[in-house]
């Protein structure tokens, strides 16, 4: 049960680290990420929840972490972009997408590949249409999208073959 | 103002007592798609924020014979991937996968994006089509009221937040010689309200048509039903599409659709609206008559 003074103390696993932290009732969990936990990685785009670009996994699936109260991932698993690499050793998406050209200026790539997690976790092969559907609360604004789909139709076959 | 309070509470009757512990300073919040982007914008304040995710019940999709269920707690992408909805409720599942975008339909709900009482809400207008009555809890008692019965103007619920609850929508098993349909017309396949919306549901027996319901959005303050177009339908053939057509006139003859820089015109919108919705109405006629 959630203490009813102002401020929480809550806890939650992020990128597979027990984490506490106080948060206050409005405050979302992008903010909570950035300048509570410096998990830069998680990007502020639009702050509407309409360009993806502070998308986290929340229990395996896409969020919008600017429309999402802090207070609403007690207990649960965060995953960001940081989660993702093991020390110096890229995750095959992250490899993918470096490979297909598929990173610009880089803003819109954190929560890119982590729609692109989210999908691959459930449909190892994805179509194109698949692909384009889970990536539809994704906005890129440098590459022109056909890099980004080609990356993550070679992320599944790395997965696949590792 | 801030909210000092955030509650988890676990039961519906632990929600009512906050409720009424804050008399009118408490805001329900279903999933916060809608609630977190107006408590920013200053749109809304609460001293109390009363999260209902961890409600017991909230989450259950019931679907047998008799009924379906959609507890309040669950979310487009539920609906939109439940095989069972998608095979026999494609109006439901259909409305609830043209929202926002997977991020958006993983937590925003139906019971939310009803009372946020929006006309072109596109689970509202499937659920209004598909007859779906919402239950309605409060520190008074449990009432059920239909969808379509719970709007009073534009952006206006008769649900008050601050007071009740909407526990749960129920909505008719389809049943032999009934089809549902929905579609949208939108700039975009994501991240997008439509430029118009359109929900059927038809009964029949022998071939032709017994009842119907068509509904449209944003035409009007809330989802329209057009009763015109579901005269027309009724005792037509279900491979009649002259009488779609005349439905779909019709349809588009009632409906007002407001001058929009950004949406359309009201005479392009009103163009789309025959369009789609002889659309809609022919699809959910292939499905009536056991062509999918």
């Amino acid at each position: 049960m959630l203490s009813r003074t102002s401020l929480l103390n809550i806890k939650f696993v992020l990128n597979g680290e027990l984490t506490h932290v106080e948060v206050a009732p409005e405050e979302t969990l992008l903010e909570v990420l950035r300048s509570k936990l410096k998990i830069t990685g998680v990007k502020k785009g639009c702050g509407e929840g309409e360009c993806g670009s502070c998308t986290i996994l929340l229990d395996g699936k896409p969020v919008a972490s600017c429309l999402l109260p802090a207070a609403k991932v007690a207990n649960r698993q965060i995953l960001t972009i940081e989660g993702l690499a093991r020390g110096q050793d890229l995750h095959p998406i992250q490899e993918a997408f470096l490979e297909a050209g598929a990173v610009q200026c880089g803003f819109c790539t954190p929560g890119m590949i982590l729609s692109a997690k989210a999908l691959l976790d459930q449909c190892p092969a994805p179509s194109q249409d698949e692909i384009r559907q889970a990536l539809s609360g994704n906005i890129c604004r440098c590459t022109g999208y056909v890099q980004i789909q080609e990356a993550v139709q070679l992320a599944g076959r790395k997965i696949s073959t590792s | 103002m801030s909210a000092k309070f955030y509650l988890t509470p676990a039961s519906v009757e632990e929600c009512l007592g906050y409720l009424t512990e804050f008399d009118g300073k408490g805001l329900l919040m279903a999933g916060g798609t809608d609630l977190v982007f107006k408590l920013q914008s200053g749109k809304e304040q609460a001293e109390a924020l009363i999260d209902t995710q961890g409600i017991e019940g909230f989450d259950q999709l019931v679907f047998n014979d008799r009924e379906v269920v959609i507890a309040a707690g669950v979310t487009h992408g539920q609906v939109a991937a439940d095989k069972r909805l998608i095979e026999r409720l494609p109006a439901i599942a259909q409305a609830c996968l043209s929202v926002g975008s997977p991020q958006i339909r993983n937590v925003a709900t139906l019971a939310g994006n009803v009372v946020s009482a929006q006309p072109a809400a596109d689970s509202a207008i499937a659920l209004v089509a598909l007859g779906a009555e919402a239950e309605i809890v409060s520190a008074a008692g449990s009432k059920k009221l239909r969808v379509e019965d719970l709007y009073c103007g534009l952006g206006k619920s008769v649900i008050d937040p601050t007071q009740e609850v909407i526990f749960a929508f129920y909505l008719q098993s389809p049943q032999p010689g009934q089809g549902n349909a929905y579609d949208r017309i939108s700039p975009r396949n994501a991240l997008c309200l439509p430029l118009v919306n359109a929900g059927v549901w038809l009964d029949s027996e022998a071939g032709r048509i017994t009842a119907a319901r068509v509904v449209l959005g944003p035409v009007a303050d809330r989802p329209f039903r057009a009763p015109e177009a579901e005269e027309r339908l009724v005792g037509a053939g279900l491979d009649d599409t002259q009488a779609f057509k005349e439905a779909a006139l019709a349809a588009a003859r009632a409906s007002s659709p407001r001058d929009s820089c950004l949406r359309g015109c009201t005479d392009y919108r009103k163009q789309l609206i025959k369009v789609l919705t002889a659309r809609v109405i022919a699809r959910a006629a292939g499905r009536a008559g056991g062509n999918v």
